[in-house]
């Protein structure tokens, strides 16, 4: 398969949606198995050794989705729901021989349950691989705007 | 007059052995006197002496309801002044931390302070001249906290003038940040990146409770933890992979009753107390041979071995911080109204330790401790749950008498079982001794 820059585009507008429709399952099988999902805690964060907000391998995230999916998963009775708008990615590395590609996302992320909802501004930014005729998750990054504010419960995924 | 202001015994009322009545969640106008006598008579964590390494290095942050400045003195002391300037009352300092170099400036007109509070200058000086200014409270500068203690790089304040010293405020529970010092080879501890923030609907005494309710885990928590050991089971993880290391640290959440029950609990006086007195759920975290080596070097291997075999799991200094020794973190619990908290979660790096130490520090208070940690999501959800049933008019006391054996004398040190709940009546003991202490008695009317 030859990936074009819409390819890349598209994978990102189908990622948000799946959340937002709360496909997790389908979700995780989107990442490479060694792939981090990380979302600083620090504006512009270098260290992961420090606090983030999320710094997640395979095995955490499997975790993440079982529980919302869980018998007694409190928090979660009733489910939260969410929301992405986001922005035309940007592509900042094509690179199609090596199978190898960046983008650059802003999204603005809606979060509900019961009577509250929270809106989180963020950048998101994806690696991406292309393995086997399909493009991966390599690593994702999450930068919240605000990220060193205090925020309640943030539940699903942003 | 209200209910509760200028009636300690209605206040006092509030509490019985086994039992809390719930106003002392919900009600606002306790909330208000806990701000203005509670925090003011204990001794409350500031902050750590990290945070302000230079001359002139300042944290914002408040101490009850109260906005103070904690600051590096020109002589190397720490100084606790109150956010406030003597002139109109703007705030001095608005960032959460920074340096202000040799003395503190006011953004409204320039009035200047020593970073001991004192006046420096004012501009246009002589308009004060003849007005009598010498002996006014503004000349005075920025007023500071009644007393500071720094211990081992904890910076304790008491607000009041006058009141009970750290010493007797304490006393042997300092052994809890002592075993936490010790952990470090170079015996000092540093500050780990900003901490995170974590905003609670709830009564800021439901997080302390907490701290002690070792009966909660194996139920709020199966959601996660439980999850995470099913997960792990069915991984069929290969022996010689390495475990995750966020197994170690969810996993011991499952345990179960005999477990925490054997687990003990030690409680002081003045509402001070721990869980994990025998073993706790951070007993078997892995351990290199380059850590060990570095601690024997400091301390000697029998020292060493001391501090190592001390797992305490939650210390509460009350009224509102918890520590972790064997994981090096502090967890402060601001309050912020009758139904509002704010949780900051602090981590240490063990000056001189390998880096894991701190690899799992942080991962320990992004797991457990984070807005997105699903084990936080856990507990904030039976916070809020808990502050709003406690609304429900069916009844209105709070349940705490489990393992009670009757008449209790808080003035000593006892270790019980681990599942007791006498940590929660001594800090309620401790919460009614220091918030009616500079309560008065209204006059009672003198018409007969
Ligand atoms: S209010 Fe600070 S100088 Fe006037
Ligand atoms: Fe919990």
């Amino acid at each position: 398969m030859t990936v074009t820059r819409e390819d890349i585009i598209d994978f990102i507008y189908e990622e948000v949606r799946m959340l937002d429709e709360g496909r997790f399952s389908e979700w995780l099988e989107l990442w490479l198995p060694e792939g981090i999902y990380w979302m600083p805690l620090d504006y512009k964060q270098t260290d992961p050794t420090l606090t983030s907000l999320l710094y997640e391998d395979d095995f955490m995230r499997k975790l993440r989705v079982e529980r919302l999916n869980g018998e007694r998963t409190f928090s979660q009775k009733p489910k939260s729901r969410c929301s992405h708008v986001i922005q035309r990615p940007f592509v900042d590395k094509f690179d199609a021989d090596a199978g190898e590609f960046e983008t650059n996302t802003s999204m603005h992320y809606v979060e509900t349950r019961l009577d509250e909802q929270f809106l989180l501004a963020l950048t998101a930014t994806h690696e991406l691989k292309l393995v086997g005729g399909k493009l991966r998750i390599a690593n994702k990054r999450v930068e919240l705007l605000n990220s060193d504010a205090a925020f309640g419960n943030i539940q699903l995924l942003p | 007059m209200g209910k509760y202001a200028d009636n300690p015994a209605a206040v006092a009322a509030l509490v019985e052995e086994h039992q809390v009545h719930r106003d002392t969640y919900i009600d606002k106008e306790i909330f208000d006197l806990e701000m203005k006598h509670l925090f003011r008579n204990t001794w409350v964590y500031v902050g750590h002496d990290s945070q302000t390494p230079k001359k002139g290095d300042y944290i914002t942050t408040q101490i009850g309801d109260q906005p103070v400045i904690m600051v590096r003195h020109s002589d190397g002391e720490i100084y606790v002044l109150f956010n406030r300037c003597p002139h109109k009352g703007t705030k001095i300092a608005i960032d959460r931390s920074g340096n202000t170099g040799k003395f503190f400036r006011c953004p409204y007109h320039a009035w200047s302070f020593k970073t001991n509070g004192c006046l420096l200058a004012i501009p246009l000086k002589k308009g004060y001249a003849d007005t009598g200014f010498d002996d006014s409270e503004a000349k005075q500068g920025m007023a500071p906290v009644g007393a500071v203690k720094n211990y081992r790089g904890f910076v304790f304040a008491r607000v009041a003038k006058e009141g009970i010293s750290f010493e007797d405020y304490f006393g042997d529970a300092m052994s809890s940040v002592d075993n936490m010092v010790d952990r470090a080879p170079e015996q000092r501890l540093e500050v780990a990146g900003p901490p995170l923030r974590y905003y609670h609907k709830c009564n800021w005494k439901m997080l302390v409770d907490n701290q002690t309710d070792t009966c909660h885990p194996m139920v709020a928590h199966e959601s996660s933890a439980g999850t995470a050991v099913r997960l792990f089971d069915e991984a069929n993880w290969p022996e010689d992979k390495p475990k995750p290391m966020a197994m170690e640290i969810i996993a011991p959440f499952m345990s179960p009753y005999e477990f925490f029950e054997e687990m003990g609990i030690r409680t002081w006086p003045n509402g001070h107390g721990h869980t994990g007195v025998h073993h706790s759920i951070h007993s078997d975290y892995s351990q290199t041979s380059e850590y060990w080596n570095a601690l024997v070097e400091a301390h000697g291997e029998e020292k060493a071995k001391a501090v190592l075999d001390e797992n305490r799991h939650n210390t509460v200094y009350f009224p509102n911080i918890m520590i972790k020794g064997p994981v090096q973190q502090l967890r402060n619990f601001i309050p912020l109204g009758p139904n509002e908290t704010l949780v900051e979660s602090h981590v240490f790096r063990l000056v001189g330790a390998p880096d894991y130490l701190l690899e799992r520090t942080s991962m320990y208070n992004r797991l457990i401790n984070a807005p997105t940690s699903i084990v936080g999501h856990d507990d904030l959800e039976m916070y809020e749950r808990a502050q709003e049933g406690l609304h429900a008019d069916g009844m209105e006391w709070i349940n705490i008498q489990r393992l009670y054996p009757g008449e209790e004398n808080f003035d000593e040190v006892a270790v019980e079982n681990g599942t007791t709940e006498r940590q929660m009546r001594n800090q309620m003991h401790a919460w009614k001794k220091f918030i009616t202490l500079s309560m008065e008695q209204a006059a009672p009317e003198a018409a007969e």
